[in-house]
């Protein structure tokens, strides 16, 4: 169970917090203007890398702020947090150790 | 005088103090201090179980958490536990104990059959047998279910309490012993938050067992330097000492869960709890768990009588407790004699087989020196077991490779077989923070690689015997080292003074252990094809033969070699099993033993009660449950409820006699003919505020909000972006810009997440506000052709509620009963009907006064079953009953509800998909079955043509379906492909649980088609 730092409230447990997947997907300006596999995209289709991922995130049983997190799926470690529209912090995709032996 | 095996002097137990418990019915004395086990083996009771599989006799074969044999069912009635290790109770005054898996008796035990069929019990038995004929499991099961299984599950409720807990600290330390105590110790004197946990009932690890001379740390005894070391961590404020309480799991983010016996030694009738669930949350983590003996696995090694050198030394320096008086040590290393050299000095006649051609060092000339004889090169590979009792073993000289056995069997007189193959260091936590092994040569085993986790806050600190450091002085040197890291790398600064941790120990062998790696022993036959076996792993009754059958057949790998022959599996962990599992397999595969990985410990370490995880959530606080302000009068007026999210909402309200079916007919029929008053304080509500609130309500909803008049109500239709009904309700302006939004009462929590995520995440400009109020309101929803009638008693003058001054769907604020009232003149049920919103503390009163008004005019309360039957009537859907995620707007036929003139809302683009958009999806209809008392079952497939034979063209589902009483028949909404256009065809329902039956396809509308009734 992770300990997870909302940027609002500070460290809580995860228990606290719900996730909603992939960040940083923009609702498109003008959908009508998309043909159905561009909608289809922005819809359904989600990343799901082996490493950094950047997520969203809902400090649901507390203040019920949405954030966004980068965690590295090898690891499940949350490397850091940040708010909506903030620019996500830069973090080198370091490889976990098990890849590198 | 009846423990017999009890030594006149030495051990920690309380001999002033005598204790009495049974076991089997017979009574027994100990001590405080005792383990069952101890107290067991004081009183010379060595047969204590039956084994898992084969029903084979077991005695006690370890002095710990290891245990795979000593199994008992504590206590009975409510409070009794199956599959307690005996090993691990305390003793307490009183205690009743049973042995298990045995019937009738443990001497004399009809499994013990299994035994004898052993050939046909292999491993994989199961998976083997009963998977033919397929359908035949379903009538095994019932035997094998009756087969399974050790102890027996309470029957009743279990009255103990159980607590949890959570704590955070700065350092956990895992194990008390040497290295942990020093671990402790250091972190805690830099002022950092330390936690010491440690499985048994005293601080100090293995240094209690070893005899109070053997060992001196920093120039005092390991006693005395234990004790000490105890009162200066219960001095330091910021330590917490948890002695009983084992850490059972290592979960992502240090997050730790440990187990505290915190009331059982006091026995059943104890006030508090018994267990305790530490949930810790640990900045850094130090383990030093300690290391398990491994045994050697030899031609029936599992007799009683034969049990770990280590716990043998326990037995005699811990608990004063002499387990056999001629006692046989099997080693391979030399560690083994001082379990020699213990029994000796006890008292016993010992002797040592040794697998080893020529052992030398220190303990092994000590050995000699005492004169204890030594057969060295020598195998065993027999023993005489008979009535519970080894009454003696057989030796014979192995082959230089150790593969075999020859020459002459040696008859060697002994009670007590003492075995030790080496130490196994304990990796569960480690390997469970997804720490890799590797395996160490010098040491014969497998130690934590550091290097498999990220260096960094999260990566445990292994100390100890648990990274395969035997050797006293490097446990204190590394527990010490590791406590001071772990608490400098949080900023803890240590004084200056360095401890004496000079350690000294009998008989130290800096050499090590001078192992030999043979841990199977051969017998005169080959392992498998005799009558004599070789049993790895005593929990699980798996045998050496079993690794062999599992490898012959493929399953070589080390993953499928576990779950095929259940090796390591289950409550026992592979503690004692998985070493010399794996060296077979090395074996077997002609591989070295460190090319192998070993398999994935799982937690929990040891097995966890459900008490302690369930703690003090059951019965009333299993779940929270909300009630609304009228509650108290629906218990009073007999209500049955229904639980509808964690509401309890009235199901229907039985008259005096009435059954379910009489009190809903009862209760539709007044609502078309009288008046009726629904409990509705469940409704989801939002309070919408700011000057974008209209933009918001665009956005989220499918149809116009701009040309809403102040005081107006309007239906809506919410979806998320895939384009399907995602919740619905009714919303009203109160201001310019300030909206009353209602939802599903299963739907609130939901619907306000998806303001809160639109707004949040990506409107952030939009100046919109959301504010639950659903608790803040208690609404009676007053409907029926005589609600007006009633009403009208209770406001301050009649006009208010004149058709004319309150139309259909708009909002009036007044008094009601003298209580200030928001009323909404929505309906739900097609009636007219005025939902009155009220604060909530004067839910009850306003319930009461409509309640009496109402009287003169026959009203009477109604239920969630009685509006689903009166709203089905209307046609009205219910989302998540009508619709299941897959349902679009156009598909509920309510395509008017689309704005044609907003470019854009949640959902709209999807609606244009070509999947949501082509022909042939199903769509919302409603059902007439031909005979018209037949209810059709909800959730049954609508067919085009009944038959025999499958499968059946599948046209949709039954998605409501009631007995409505104002139609005297049956009536039923149901999703069904290309629905609309098959309005007026005759189509098959077939039933879930069989039988079907024809129903035509009609509108959902079944009464009062033009809406005349609601607008009244």
């Amino acid at each position: 169970m992770l300990l997870i730092k909302c940027p609002w409230c500070g460290a809580r447990d995860q228990s606290e917090f719900s996730c909603h997947g992939e960040a940083h997907i923009a609702r498109p300006e003008n959908p009508a203007a998309l043909d159905d596999a561009q909608w289809g995209d922005y819809v359904f289709f989600r990343s799901n890398p082996k490493g950094l991922h950047r997520e969203r995130w809902m400090h649901a049983h507390g203040c019920r702020r949405w954030f966004n997190a980068a965690r590295d799926t090898r690891s499940d470690r949350i490397l850091a947090t940040y708010k909506p529209f903030e620019s996500p912090p830069k973090i080198k995709d370091q490889k976990s150790p098990a890849e590198k032996s | 005088m009846t423990q017999t095996r009890r030594l006149a002097e030495g051990g920690r137990v309380q001999r002033a103090k005598v204790i009495r418990f049974w076991f089997d019915d017979k009574k027994y004395e100990g001590h405080p201090g005792d383990t069952l086990a101890s107290a067991l083996l004081a009183n010379g009771v060595t047969l204590v179980a039956r084994s898992f599989k084969y029903h084979r006799p077991r005695g006690i074969f370890s002095a710990g958490a290891e245990e795979p044999n000593a199994l008992v069912q504590l206590e009975s009635g409510a409070h009794t536990e199956p599959n307690r290790r005996a090993t691990e109770v305390e003793l307490y005054d009183g205690l009743v104990a049973r042995s298990q898996n045995c019937w009738p008796s443990l001497r004399f035990d009809f499994g013990a059959v299994n035994s004898r069929l052993s050939r046909i019990l292999p491993a994989g038995f199961y998976y083997k047998t009963f998977m033919w004929p397929r359908a035949g499991w379903m009538f095994y099961e019932k035997f094998i279910r009756k087969a399974a299984g050790l102890g027996r599950a309470p029957k009743q409720s279990d009255p103990a309490d159980y607590d949890k807990l959570h704590a955070h600290c700065d350092v956990l330390v895992v194990g008390g012993g040497p290295a942990g105590l020093q671990a402790a110790c250091a972190a805690g004197a830099s002022g950092a938050r330390v936690i010491l946990a440690d499985e048994r009932m005293e601080f100090g690890g293995s240094l209690p067992d070893i005899a109070p001379g053997d060992a001196n740390i920093g120039g005092l005894p390991a006693g005395e330097w234990v004790a000490r070391r105890v009162r200066e961590l219960r001095r330091m404020e910021e330590v917490t000492l948890l002695p009983r309480t084992t850490v059972t799991g290592f979960y992502d983010g240090n997050f730790l869960t440990a187990c505290e016996r915190a009331g059982e030694r006091f026995g059943p009738h104890h006030h508090g709890a018994k267990e305790r669930l530490w949930k810790i949350r640990a900045r850094r983590v130090v383990l030093a768990c300690g290391a398990i003996e491994r045994p050697l696995v030899f031609a029936d090694n599992d007799r009683p009588g034969v049990m770990l050198a280590g716990a043998l030394r326990a037995y005699i320096n811990r608990f004063g407790v002499l387990p056999g008086r001629r006692i046989l040590v099997l080693t391979n290393h030399n560690g083994g004699y001082r379990a020699a050299l213990d029994a000796a000095r006890a008292g016993a006649e010992v002797s040592v087989v040794d697998v080893r051609a020529a052992p030398s060092g220190a303990t092994v000339e000590a050995a000699r020196a005492a004169g204890i004889s030594i057969l060295a090169g020598h195998a065993l590979s027999a023993v005489d077991y008979a009535r519970g009792r080894i009454r003696g073993a057989r030796a014979m000289e192995l082959s230089e490779d150790g593969r075999a056995v020859h020459g002459e069997a040696r008859a060697l007189q002994c009670d007590l077989i003492a075995v030790s193959g080496g130490w196994t260091p304990a990796v569960h936590l480690f390997s469970q923070a997804r720490g890799q092994l590797e395996y160490c040569d010098a040491q014969h085993c497998f130690v934590p690689l550091d290097a498999s986790l990220p260096d960094d806050d999260a990566r445990p600190a292994c100390a100890g015997a648990c990274r395969g450091s035997f050797r006293l002085a490097q446990c204190l040197a590394e527990g010490h080292a590791a406590g001071l890291a772990a608490a400098a790398a949080l900023g803890f600064k240590s004084g200056n003074d360095a401890p004496d941790l000079t350690a000294a120990e009998m008989h130290d062998e800096s050499d090590g252990s001078a192992l030999r790696p043979l841990w199977i022993l051969p017998c005169e036959h080959p392992i498998g094809a005799g009558p004599k076996k070789h049993f790895h792993e005593l929990h699980n009754d798996a045998t050496v033969a079993d690794l062999a059958l599992a490898a012959r057949e493929g399953f070589d790998a080390v993953e499928h070699l576990k779950r095929y022959t259940t090796t390591g599996m289950g409550t026992d962990q592979g503690k004692t099993s998985n070493l010399n599992a794996l060296a077979m397999l090395a074996e077997l595969r002609g591989a070295p033993l460190g090319e192998l990985r070993p398999p994935t410990f799982r937690p929990p370490y040891t097995p966890l009660t459900f008490g302690a995880v369930v703690g003090h959530e059951r019965r009333d606080l299993f779940a929270q449950c909300r009630t609304t302000p009228m509650h108290e009068w629906h218990v009073k007026n007999g209500a049955v409820f229904e639980d509808v999210g964690d509401w309890k909402r009235p199901y229907y309200f039985p008259a005096q006699g009435e059954d379910m079916h009489a009190a809903v007919r009862r209760e539709c029929l007044a609502a078309r003919n009288a008046a009726v008053l629904l409990d509705a304080s469940t409704l989801g509500k939002i309070d919408i505020r700011g000057e974008d609130a209209v933009k918001l309500l665009n956005m989220v909803y499918t149809n116009d909000w701009d040309s809403l008049a102040i005081g107006r109500c309007r239906y809506g239709l919410m979806l998320n972006e895939h384009g399907m009904v995602f919740d619905d309700g009714v919303t009203t302006r109160l201001g310019e810009h300030h909206f009353h939004m209602t939802t599903t009462t299963g739907g609130a929590a939901r619907v306000l997440n998806h303001l809160e995520e639109w707004l949040q995440t990506e409107w952030p400009d939009c100046k919109a506000y959301c504010t639950s109020v659903t608790e803040q309101w208690a609404v009676a929803s007053l409907s029926g052709p005589r609600s007006r009638d009633v009403l009208t008693a209770l406001c301050d003058a009649p006009h208010e509620v004149a058709r004319e001054s309150f139309p259909f769907m708009s909002m009036r604020e007044m008094r009601v009963a003298g209580i200030p009232a928001r009323v909404f003149r929505v309906s739900f049920t097609g009636e007219l009907a005025f939902e009155i919103n009220v604060p909530a503390r004067f839910g009850a009163a306003l319930w009461r006064e409509l309640m009496r008004a109402g009287e003169a005019h026959g009203i009477c309360a109604y239920g969630t079953e009685a509006m689903h039957v009166l709203r089905a009537e209307k046609g009205f859907i219910i989302v998540g009953q009508d619709t299941d995620g897959s349902v679009t707007p156009l598909d509920l036929g309510m395509g008017r509800m689309i704005s044609k003139s907003k470019k854009d809302f949640v959902g709209k683009r999807s609606l244009a998909r070509s999947d949501t958009a082509r022909a042939g999806r199903k769509q919302l209809v409603g059902l007439l079955s031909e005979d018209p008392a037949r209810v059709l079952p909800e959730g049954s497939h609508v067919v085009e043509k009944w038959s025999r034979r499958r499968p059946l063209k599948m046209l949709g589902h039954v998605s409501s379906s009631y007995f409505s009483p104002n139609l005297g028949r049956s009536i039923a909404l149901a999703l069904v492909a290309d629905g609309f256009r098959r309005k007026g065809e005759t189509l098959e329902i077939a039933f879930p649980r069989g039988g079907h039956h024809r129903a035509q396809v009609a509108g959902t509308v079944f009464l009062d088609a033009d809406g005349a009734r609601a607008r009244g």
